[in-house]
């Protein structure tokens, strides 16, 4: 397989401007724009109801936009939704398999789908099996398969068509840490080939090792934009403190800790102190003759930037 | 452009296609889909379906039959009852199996297997789903009609050969049941709503002329019953057991077709709004 040409200004597979989706009241998109440039990993990241899965409908064609433009491939997914479909590889949020057919056929049948003829489809399937390493489940049925597996097996169905777009909806959600990393590594490989993957998530773990660049959506609107890297750098301070006082403690001691590092958050179970040395704050920390029960320094992550961007309350 | 996959001849030649933003011309795959799952999994459910009028045939014809005696047919002669039942009994079974498929199992499809949504997120569009599911139907029901026609035949209850052209018709009033029922279950949303499906199927089943004839009704009832689409097909299939026809059969083949146009309508209107919303 080869690799896209380096050359001359990037060549976007997806630009969306002003996308907006409201049902009926309530506004899931409220005029969102990025552009993906092809072969890059680019991550929706956001709580639940933010708008991901909505945005990731409509790049496929099965959401028709409320207002704005969006154009896939430079098609337009509302007026050639078979056709953009052609391109892409989706895996929906809950596997979606055939249950009534074997492993091996679920391939076979979504391929055909596609209008693929069976002289291509039948390799096609033994290749993709391979990769999802599922050749030796190739008979069986899909509801003897774990969830691992099952989530293998979707990702392999959509790459049947070799699309140059996978849409990747919350991907390892529900997966053990082993079935996980099985599947970043089948993900890396697709991205190396020049997949464009399109990933939503809410493990920002997963979004820090996957994605290239990502979005922060929150109600419908984009938060922030920018590499993980480059987002932990704008939004967050290098190492983070955490101190956990006894939960009767952590909402009175704010006060008392008040001035260490750049930012301080409280939290039920704990507070979070944001510096750029954790270290040094702890020293502080104890030099005011507060002692907590346990303390942690650790490197900011994703996850602070994400919570602080999208805000700490539980979302439904 | 550059390809960022491989370039492979198959899926470029598949993304050439023509498609248009509701149909991709692929129903093909769509039926090839369920004959597959029928292979392997839903064949006792299909025999159940050939069994059921063969039955009702055995004890309502053969038992009932020999203390009712002959009865007046379609032409003004004598007829066995069995022979007068039969027709209509296929006219059920063609709406039976019709309804089925298009109502419990595409609403298990629909809302459960989440069949569709694989479907739709492929080049398929949403009259390749509709046309392959309804095709699906006509074809079990084809079977169902072939294998009670040739019961039929083998009770003695066939004496003309205009007798072969019910199995087209009986395909006919599935494909009027089908289509409709596809489009009505787009509207459920709970298997209590699906309960109403069968609230109306067995009074038409009972009442639309199938064991005796439309005359014992007071007037107001009997057109009530004509409004129903089962008693065209009972009268339709009776006809044509006898080869007796007259401009009523006109009549009814035209109930179905308008009744397949406005379930197509229905149907892919309700599909559009469904999966395209």
């Amino acid at each position: 397989m080869s690799r896209p040409a380096e050359s001359g200004p990037p060549e976007y597979v997806i630009t969306a401007e002003n996308l907006t989706k409201r049902y009926g009241d309530v506004v899931a998109v409220d005029g969102i724009s990025f552009s993906v440039p092809a072969g890059e990993a680019f991550g929706l990241l956001g709580p639940n109801g933010a708008g991901k899965s909505t945005t990731m409908k409509m790049i496929g064609g099965v959401s028709q936009r409320t207002s704005g433009s969006l154009s896939i491939m430079g098609l337009d997914p509302d007026e050639n939704g078979p056709e953009v479909r052609a391109h892409l590889g989706v895996v929906p949020q809950q596997d979606n398999l055939d249950e009534e057919l074997k492993v091996r056929d679920n391939l076979l049948v979504y391929g055909r789908y596609f209008g693929l003829p069976m002289s291509y489809l039948k390799p096609k399937a033994d290749e993709l099996l391979e990769f999802a390493q599922l050749t030796d489940k190739a008979k069986s049925k899909v509801d003897a398969l774990s969830g691992g597996m099952k989530r293998r097996l979707t990702i392999a169905r959509s790459l049947i068509n070799e699309p140059r777009i996978l849409l990747l909806d919350e991907p390892t959600t529900g997966l053990d840490p082993q079935a996980r990393h099985i599947l970043w590594d089948r993900l890396f490989r697709l991205k190396e080939q020049g997949v464009t993957l399109i990933l939503t998530t809410h493990y920002m773990d997963e979004a820090e090792q996957l994605c290239d660049r990502l979005i922060v959506v929150d109600k419908g609107r984009i938060m922030a934009e920018g590499s993980p890297a480059s987002l932990i750098r704008e939004y967050s301070t290098r190492e983070v403190l955490e101190l956990r006082f006894g939960s009767e403690r952590n909402a009175t001691v704010g006060a008392e800790l008040e001035g260490i590092g750049e930012r301080l958050e409280t939290l039920p179970d704990r507070v979070l102190i944001y510096a750029h040395d954790g270290e040094a704050a702890l020293e502080e920390v104890s030099a005011r003759g507060l002692r907590p029960v346990t303390s942690l320094v650790r490197r900011s992550s994703l996850e602070d930037v994400f919570l602080r961007l999208t805000g700490r309350s539980l979302v439904d | 452009m550059s390809a960022v996959t491989t370039s492979h001849s198959a899926t470029e030649a598949a993304r050439n296609r023509k498609f248009g933003p509701l149909y991709s011309r692929n129903v093909r795959a769509v039926v090839a889909r369920g004959l597959m799952a029928t292979k392997s999994s839903n064949w006792m459910v299909m025999l159940s379906g050939f069994f059921e009028p063969v039955l009702y045939l055995i004890s309502m014809g053969v038992g009932l039959g020999a203390i009712v005696g002959p009865v007046q047919g379609p032409g003004g002669g004598e007829i066995s009852y069995a022979a007068y039942i039969a027709p209509a009994l296929l006219a059920v079974s063609a709406m039976n199996g019709a309804v089925y498929d298009s109502t419990w199992n595409v609403f298990f499809k629909m809302n459960f297997a989440k069949l569709y949504q694989g479907m739709l997120y492929t080049s398929l569009g949403p009259l390749d789903v509709a046309m392959g599911e309804i095709f699906l139907a006509l074809l079990r029901g084809l079977m169902y009609a072939t294998g009670f026609t040739a019961v039929m035949g083998l009770m003695g209850l066939i004496t003309t050969p205009w007798a072969i052209l019910m199995v087209p018709a009986a395909v006919l009033i599935a494909f009027g049941f089908a289509s409709f029922g596809m489009g009505i279950t787009s509207f459920m949303k709970t298997f209590q709503q699906m309960d109403w499906i069968n609230f109306v199927m067995l009074p038409m089943f009972l009442f639309s002329a199938t064991f005796y004839p439309l005359s014992v009704y007071p007037q107001y009832i009997q057109w009530l019953i004509q409004a129903m689409p089962l008693w065209h097909g009972v009268e339709l299939l009776r006809q044509i057991s006898v080869g007796a026809f007259t401009p009523a059969t006109a009549v009814h083949i035209g109930y179905y077709l308008v009744m397949i146009a406005f379930g197509l309508l229905l149907t892919t209107g309700r599909l559009r709004r469904l999966f395209l919303k």
